[in-house]
């Protein structure tokens, strides 16, 4: 392990601009190690770029992001972050199988990795099957597979769920809370509100800001409310209000 | 830059040819059916000879300029492209990866052509067959570094299948194919002598000849060698870690 104090990720005042309209507004927060960290929000909100400037490729306008104790985006992070992107970054046409022994000897991970990250996300009866000719769950579960490879300390998963069918769900989640017992920090965004009850910390995005940052305990504390969804939408009428 | 993540992205390259049996049909076949093509067309076998060792020069380097700049825009336009920025691969491990992938590629291609013009098709050569060679798959390698180079400055592929006529006609009518380069107006000459084809088409001339494999040859081919590596360089210049 790294530098293996203090959070795995601390993000100070970070602003972004994208097209000439800064999307992200000076957003303050840590990551602890170890957890789930849902990063929610409706679509559009800034979760992407978020996530794309904690694994350091996006251009920031302003602030300080440090991942592992490193700056983001320095070259030491490159093997110890695990990064699935929206966009699955799956090549059609080469199979499941290729895609990961590619990306495998990209992140200088064991060979026999890709046959495990396969079963984990349970594409192993799909692994000859070009990308091209996969559901569109299947591409999201074989980019997601991308990112378990080698020993990341950090996954970035960017909507790893969705259009999957709930009992594939469940078994992702069970993998996610899996991994952070074995120390490693998952940063996991959706859109989808009743996914927020399966992380032990809540990031609460929206039009670039913070709205809530906490345990999903403490959030239906905060607004009253048992339901994640009627949750945050006292949260826009609280901030609406202050 | 590292030479086990270069070797993976070229073989990993190669898989993806692999599975598309059409594009290598394509790749491989279209310049040995135009050499057919052109030898029943001129129907004269000295005319033949002129024209077939400037269609073995022009011919790598137009098909690897189009391949490789379409494959490299798809790749920046995927989730690929930024995905394997956040990893540890280099730069020079794409650009170079593609370049040996496509390199192998424009091998098998030249020689095809060349096999069947010089058995079938009689094309007779007085001199040695390597200087032939040598011109052809430095070319090719041009066109593809010159195609990684433009599929940075364009956003779709539409846009992309543009930028090889603004490459490829300047070169083919200012290389000195049509009217001999000492016979243009100066300036369209000095255009003519920044651009990489025309000295390739001079060396692929010395090599038809033959005989006269000299230091003019060789300076020729220095040349084209350079323009490709300053692609490949500026090509890796535009390929950012982070973007907007």
């Amino acid at each position: 392990m790294m530098n293996s104090v203090g959070p795995a990720i601390a993000v100070r005042d970070l602003r972004v601009s994208r097209g000439g309209v800064e999307v992200l507004h000076g957003l303050t927060f840590d990551v602890p190690r170890g957890e789930v960290t849902g990063l929610l929000g409706p679509s559009g909100c800034g979760k992407t770029t978020l996530m794309r400037a904690i694994v350091g490729v996006q251009i920031v306008a302003g602030g300080e992001v440090t991942v592992l104790g490193e700056p983001a985006g320095s070259p030491r992070l490159r093997r110890l972050i695990g990064y699935s992107t929206q966009n699955p970054a799956v090549y059609r046409d080469l199979s499941v199988r290729e895609n990961l022994r590619y990306f495998a000897a990209v992140l200088g991970a064991p060979k026999d990795d890709v046959e495990r990250v396969l079963e984990e996300v349970g594409l192993t009866g799909a692994a000859h099957q070009l990308g091209g000719s996969l559901s569109g769950g299947q591409l999201s579960r074989a980019s997601l597979a991308v990112a378990l490879l080698g020993s990341p300390e950090l996954v970035v998963l960017d909507e790893p769920t969705v259009g999957l069918d709930p009992v594939l769900r469940q078994e992702l989640w069970r993998l996610f809370h899996g991994l952070a017992d074995r120390g490693v920090t998952l940063l996991v965004s959706s859109h989808v509100m009743d996914e927020a009850a399966r992380c032990e910390r809540l990031l609460v995005l929206r039009q670039g800001e913070i709205l809530a940052d906490g345990t999903p305990d403490g959030l239906r504390e905060r607004t009253r409310t048992t339901d994640l969804e009627e949750a945050f939408l006292r949260l826009v009428e609280e901030r609406a209000a202050a | 830059m590292n030479p086990a993540i270069t070797i993976a992205t070229a073989r990993r390259i190669m898989n993806q040819l692999r599975h598309d049996h059409r594009t290598v049909a394509l790749m491989v076949l279209v310049p040995t059916l135009v050499m057919i093509l052109l030898y029943y067309v001129m129907d004269d076998e000295r005319s033949f000879a002129m024209w077939a060792p400037i269609l073995l020069c022009v011919f790598p380097f137009l098909v690897m300029f189009l391949v490789t700049s379409i494959a490299t825009l798809r790749e920046r336009t995927s989730g690929t492209l930024e995905r394997l920025m956040a990893s540890p691969l280099g730069k020079l491990d794409l650009l170079l990866g593609y370049g040996i992938a496509f390199g192998l590629m424009a091998c098998v291609q030249v020689a095809l052509a060349l096999t069947v013009s010089l058995t079938w098709l009689g094309l007779d050569l007085p001199g040695d067959l390597w200087p032939l060679v040598l011109v052809a798959l430095l070319n090719a390698l041009l066109g593809t570094a010159l195609g990684l180079l433009c599929s940075a400055f364009a956003r779709t592929e539409f846009q992309a299948v543009q930028f090889m006529p603004i490459v490829m006609i300047p070169q083919i009518l200012l290389g000195g194919i049509l009217v001999p380069r000492a016979q243009m107006a100066a300036p369209l000459e000095w255009i003519s002598d920044v651009l990489p084809m025309s000295y390739a088409i001079e060396a692929m001339r010395d090599a038809v000849v033959g005989g006269d494999i000299g230091g003019e040859f060789w300076r020729d081919l220095l040349i084209v060698a350079g323009a490709a590596l300053l692609a490949l360089v500026l090509g890796a210049a535009t390929l950012r870690r982070r973007t907007p």
